[in-house]
């Protein structure tokens, strides 16, 4: 990663959000299994409750569970389109530190796989309080069950994984997502009408090999070592109720603690 | 965008969220659309406590829909399903804004909806 770069909102843009928006089809294909941990913290929510999915992607979570009801954000317009369509949910395009949400709104809360993405500590840290921000606080009657969010972010840890990341290794690395050629015939049938009218037969013939050849995209995330999520949550106002690891992941199921307010207070 | 969307909408900007005046967000030049689904009574019973239905009337009004009665359905009003239900359905899950915009009754930024997706990015001098 070049040194030279700042982080922060515009290396973001480049480096996250244009690459999901490019990708989203190929990308949305390849998610529909939900995770496990996922699965079972949607399942067991109260029948009726009303939570958000903070950086929905396609919706894969919104399927879940039908006896709930999940307003989804993302900040890609492409995934929203897709993730919109499982009924009866509702989803929008927003940026997961500026969310278009009253304060206090929801009983439950998931941002999966998402705050990786973000490229500082502080950013990371104000995604966290964005989320615990949606939580309903407890009205301290009896029988009434705390509000809860589920964070999930990829693990520095993962020797295992064909990456190979662990310990000691450079938190902020660039992962490739690679389009084989094939996926993209459509568009370079086009490309190669467009070229032909311009270009003779040979450069355009060379041109549409490169094209078939796989296309790599680039994306930003920020590797969690252990404890790090844990400290996440602390800094942004939030108890950590469980925690864990699971398949090259962190999770943690956090709350906002008792005497939190209102963002600014 | 379904306009049972709009109870749980408001501002992205932060120090909005705290004004009252930030929600409900006002559709102007909204252009509906009517999406039809298939009535869930399980759904309507979870989701009736929790609709804001002071603000809920205030939006039809603005969208020129007939006017919702004073009071919020009982659960017990929903029957199997009785008209009240079916309206309710029509109401807040097919009746949807496909072109318009939202706009903040607190600082009067205007959020786009097109083709039925509300966006709430921010312009760079507002984050």
């Amino acid at each position: 990663m070049s040194k030279l770069e700042a982080r922060g909102e515009g290396y973001e843009a480049e480096h996250v959000h244009s690459v999901y928006e490019e990708i989203a089809s190929h990308f949305s294909s390849t998610r529909y299994k939900p995770w496990p941990i996922v699965e079972r913290f949607l399942k067991e929510l109260p029948d009726g409750a009303v939570g958000a999915d903070v950086g929905c992607g396609n919706g894969k979570y919104l399927t879940v569970n039908p006896r709930v009801f999940i307003v989804a954000s993302d900040r890609s317009t492409n995934l929203v389109k897709i993730a919109r369509q499982h009924q009866p949910h509702v989803a929008v395009v927003a940026d997961n530190l500026s969310l278009p949400h009253p304060l206090y709104c929801f009983d439950f809360a998931i941002s999966i796989a998402v705050i990786h993405h973000l490229s500082t500590s502080a950013r990371r840290v104000e995604a966290v309080r964005a989320v615990l921000d949606l939580l309903r606080r407890p009205s301290g009657d009896v029988g009434d069950s705390e509000s809860r969010a589920l964070i999930y972010v990829w693990a520095l840890e993962q020797k295992d994984s064909r990456r190979g990341w662990d310990e000691g290794h450079e938190q902020d690395v660039m992962v490739p997502w690679v389009i084989k050629g094939g996926q993209k015939a459509k568009r370079v049938k086009g490309q190669r009408k467009r070229k032909s009218e311009a270009e003779h037969q040979d450069s355009e013939e060379q041109t549409l090999a490169e094209q078939l050849q796989s296309k790599t995209y680039m994306r930003y995330y920020h590797l969690y070592r252990k404890g790090e999520l844990r400290h996440d949550i602390e800094e942004a106002g939030g108890v950590v109720i469980d925690s864990g690891y699971e398949k090259d992941n962190w999770w943690a199921i956090a709350s906002p603690k008792r005497d939190t307010g209102p963002i600014g207070s | 965008m379904k306009l049972l969307t709009l109870n749980f909408l408001t501002c992205a900007i932060k120090t909005c969220k705290t004004s009252p005046s930030s929600f409900p967000l006002h559709p102007q030049d909204a252009e509906l659309e009517i999406v039809e689904s298939d009535v869930n009574m399980a759904f309507l019973r979870n989701i009736l406590p929790r609709l804001m239905w002071e603000e809920l009337r205030g939006i039809t009004r603005e969208l020129g829909l007939p006017e919702l009665p004073e009071t919020a359905p009982a659960a017990e009003d929903l029957g199997e399903p009785s008209q009240v239900a079916k309206d309710l359905h029509r109401l807040l899950l097919e009746t949807s804004i496909r072109e318009g915009k939202l706009v903040c009754g607190n600082c009067g930024h205007e959020y786009a909806v097109k083709e039925g997706i509300a966006n709430f990015l921010l312009p760079g001098h507002l984050v």
